[in-house]
């Protein structure tokens, strides 16, 4: 166990390091560096402007050893400045990773939590009017457009009954716990049901599988109960594959959702990256997006290690 | 300075705060660094640059008391041993101007804006400004003198000289190479100390909102509103159902709605807000690669922009509501004269032209020469701008009936801006220049501000436009101090380039401004100066 995880910190760490470098370089072979976009704005701007601003920004060195220079610093824990917000990195991803974890966490486990039952609801009774009617909706929320679906939810509940506020991530001046939650509910409503039916189809195709097999019939020819024979032997079954799609989803927790931030005027880890690498803000972006990466890989090892408890026939060596 | 709300009358009560919302947040609050509409908009309402062009386009004193001029004594031109015209200007602060935190506005603050504007390091873009400002000469604590190593007409303009303030910004500036890092507007944006307008950030939280109370140390007019709040909301859908919703009361013209959808939005809800269209100095246009084969003609030039019906195009996309354009100048500008070529709808003319130019109907549909040349174009636009996408279908309609084969090819912004443009690899290209008034067209005319490798791809005459007698008549106008010589000289300018064509003109674009009915005294400017500048008329109605 212990070889498995030391081989599989390594990997990430191999990961990382090959991710940073590819999104450095990506990023360095967009058209127009920072400076580029400043001359296309100000027609004064000389070519002796253009190389003095090009150095003061760092940006006249080769992409290469801008790198270097780049993993030399966040090694030595100095992530850099934003290029985009004039702070220091960490000072800018802080406030958007906790905006983003609270919308994502919220709908992750609301999406999770209701997903469980819909699904346990409708691979108890394949085909019956309750599954057909909980596939209509599944196939419903996996079809509609994220920004649709924000869009109606602001036109009903803010617009024509004014129950909720339409956007933002509190009232300006007021930063009380109730006002910034009155606040979430329509982006994690939207974004709730925009994962649910997704993930209500892989929990009842796992469940019914799991239902079908020989253990369950065993339980049940030994007379546990219903529930008994849900909770306790399908469900923890069903639960590994579930768990794999979970955990591909995680890394979504930190980088956020970039149609349901915009929308909502949310300023979460999605928008932040998004405008990090439209604007050429190497430091920025590229700790946010390795910082998804890591979540994601740290929420896929975390599953690997998962699967041994729900599942005793694997072990690892 | 008492604060206004307190003493509203009852029936403005109820409107003691504002809720703005515009398209994009500030990524930085710097004066000085990083252009960016959104920051001058929230801006306007926190600071005062000395001087700005105003609503009916005249320059305007905001933090000085009076503007220098030759016969006021306070502008005095110089010789230089070269044979040049400079020019020192006198400027004194407002005897009663404070920042934020009750520290009085002095020259201590000019000559430390002027030092960080100098400064190789600190990153400030406007280096046209400090290029032209060789020294500053104290007077006293209120008054100073610019020295500037050109006479312009425009000499009093001192537009983009934002002071910063000395003893907030000073310690930000110990090492010049860190200071657009270290500056506490983006550092400490709420830190009273940095602004001097009539109202001061109270808090502000990146990318949702920014919100401002009146500056308590403000000597000005009283601002009428206890809170105004600018609220970011990218999403024009979302913008509105905001709006509708009462989360934000109204949409900023500068930073707000598209032209189309605001016509839609005033269709549906024009009952319940004031709609208010400005054509601005905002230029649309097609600008021509003159290197192209075909595109070099100048009869070909005409002939494309007799085949399209700019007026039909406007009246039927944008209701009206953005003038045609028959050059760069907008006709509320002080140079403008209707005595240029018009271009109206005339297809039998536009292919008596093409025929004349040498390029006859041939099979397929395409006109092409006698040596084989086609006239077949792409034309390109910033992908994603419905508005322009719509324009651009049309005309490739409209020049298909003249036998003009036009290919659609979008490019996004940074892509079209950063790269194609730049490098000059187009055929036609569909934008907009965005200037202000009476700016001399310099960079996009003059026939030394061709983007080429020689001069680093700088300057933005990507049309390439080289005309002698467009060079002198930009030299002149330049330099000439007398209004009645400098319109002659504009009048030459627009004739000369709405006969020669390097780029076709099509309108003046339109800001949209939804307000709420209640609420008066928002003037849009038309101009790059926004409306919040004079947020001290805004009020709610008696």
């Amino acid at each position: 166990m212990i070889r498995f995880i030391a081989t599989r910190l390594i990997e990430i760490a191999a990961v990382l390091a090959v991710m940073s470098f590819l999104i450095y370089v990506l990023i360095g072979l967009m058209p127009g560096d920072p400076i580029d976009l400043m001359r296309s704005a100000d027609p004064h701007m000389t070519a002796a402007d253009v190389a003095r601003l090009k150095a003061v920004y760092g940006v006249d060195r080769p992409l290469l050893e801008r790198y270097l220079a780049w993993a030399h610093a966040t090694l030595s824990g100095d992530l850099g400045y934003s290029r985009l917000f004039g702070t220091p990195v960490v000072a800018a991803l802080l406030p958007r990773l906790a905006n983003s974890l609270a919308l994502m966490g919220l709908s992750f486990l609301l999406a999770f939590v209701c997903a469980l039952g819909l699904g346990i609801a409708a691979a108890r009774r394949p085909n019956s009017s309750l599954d057909a009617a909980i596939n209509l909706f599944c196939f419903a929320s996996v079809s509609v457009p994220t920004f649709w679906l924000a869009l109606i939810l602001i036109l009903v509940f803010a617009a024509e009954l004014g129950w909720l506020p339409a956007g933002g991530m509190a009232t300006a001046g007021a930063a009380e716990a109730g006002n910034r939650l009155r606040h979430l509910v329509l982006p994690v409503a939207t974004l709730t049901i925009a994962n649910l039916g997704g993930y209500t189809r892989y929990v009842r195709a796992a469940m019914r599988d799991a239902l079908a097999q020989d253990h369950i019939r065993t339980a049940r020819a030994k007379g546990a109960g219903e529930v008994r024979v849900v909770f306790h032997h399908a469900l923890r079954t069903a639960l590994v594959p579930v768990v794999t799609i979970l955990a591909l989803s995680f890394g979504g927790l930190v980088s956020g959702a970039l149609v349901t931030e915009t929308m909502f005027a949310y300023p979460g880890m999605g928008k932040l990256i998004f405008d990090a690498v439209m604007g050429n803000d190497y430091n920025l972006a590229l700790a946010g997006l390795l910082l998804a990466t890591a979540t994601t890989m740290a929420a896929n090892f975390a599953a690997d290690l998962a699967y041994a408890w729900l599942d005793p026939r694997v072990s690892y060596r | 300075m008492a604060i206004a709300a307190a003493a509203l009358p009852a029936a403005a009560a109820e409107h003691e705060t504002l809720a703005i919302g515009i398209i994009q947040f500030p990524a930085t609050l710097n004066p000085n660094t990083d252009a960016m509409a959104a920051k001058s908009y929230v801006l306007g309402l926190a600071l005062r640059p000395f001087t700005v062009y105003d609503a009916d386009w005249k320059l305007a004193c905001l933090l000085c008391t009076e503007l220098p001029s030759i016969e006021n004594g306070l502008a005095v031109p110089t010789d230089f041993p070269d044979g040049k015209k400079g020019v020192n200007l006198t400027y004194t602060i407002r005897p009663d101007a404070r920042w934020g935190d009750g520290v009085p506005v002095t020259t201590k603050d000019v000559t430390f804006t002027y030092q960080v504007g100098k400064d190789p390091k600190s990153g400030i873009e406007n280096a046209e400004l400090y290029r032209r400002l060789i020294g500053i000469d104290v007077r006293d604590d209120k008054t100073f003198t610019m020295h500037f190593d050109k006479l312009t007409f425009d000499y009093a303009a001192i537009n983009d000289f934002v002071l910063l303030p000395e003893h907030v910004e000073r310690d930000a500036f110990a090492d010049p190479a860190q200071y657009r890092l270290r500056t506490h507007y983006n550092n400490d944006p709420t830190n009273p100390g940095l602004y001097n307008g009539p109202y001061l950030l109270k808090e502000v939280v990146s990318g949702s909102h920014i919100l401002l109370e009146p500056n308590p140390h403000w000597a000005g007019p009283p601002p009428r509103f206890r809170q105004i709040t600018v609220r970011a909301i990218e999403n024009t859908a979302a913008l509105e159902a905001n709006l509708l919703s009462g989360t934000i009361e109204m949409i900023a013209g500068e930073l707000g709605l598209p032209l189309d959808e605001a016509l839609a939005f005033e269709k549906r809800h024009g009952d319940a807000f004031h709609v208010v269209y400005k054509p601005g100095l905002a230029y649309e246009h097609v600008d021509l690669n003159l290197d192209r084969p075909g595109l070099a003609d100048r009869r070909v030039r005409e002939a494309l922009i007799r085949g399209i019906d700019r007026v039909a195009i406007t009246k039927s996309l944008f209701a009206g509501r953005q003038p045609v354009a028959d050059t760069f100048m907008n006709p509320l500008d002080a140079g403008y004269t209707d005595a240029v070529p018009h271009y109206g709808y005339d297809p039998a003319r536009a292919q008596a032209l093409l025929d004349e130019a040498g390029f006859h109907k041939a099979a397929g549909g395409i006109r092409r020469s006698d040596s084989g040349q086609e006239l077949s174009f792409e034309l390109m636009t910033t992908a994603g701008n419905r508005s322009r996408e719509l324009v651009e279908q049309v005309l490739q309609s409209q020049w298909r009936q003249i036998d003009v084969e036009v290919k659609l090819k979008n490019e996004p912004a940074r892509v079209l801006f950063g790269e194609t443009l730049r490098h000059r690899r187009f055929d036609m290209a569909m934008y907009a220049w965005i200037s202000s008034p009476e700016n001399v067209p310099r960079s996009i005319l003059y026939s030394s501000e061709i983007p080429s490798e020689a001069n680093a791809l700088a300057g933005q005459n990507i049309a390439g436009f080289k005309n002698p007698e467009m060079d002198r008549l930009i030299d002149a106008l330049e330099i000439e101090l007398d209004k009645d010589k400098r319109k002659e000289l504009w009048a030459k300018a627009q004739k000369l380039y709405a006969t020669e064509l390097p780029s076709l003109p099509l309108y003046f674009r339109s800001d949209a401004f939804i307000l709420p009915k209640w609420l008066t005294g928002v003037r849009p400017t038309g101009n790059q100066y926004p409306t919040t500048l004079w947020v001290t008329d805004w009020a709610p109605r008696q």
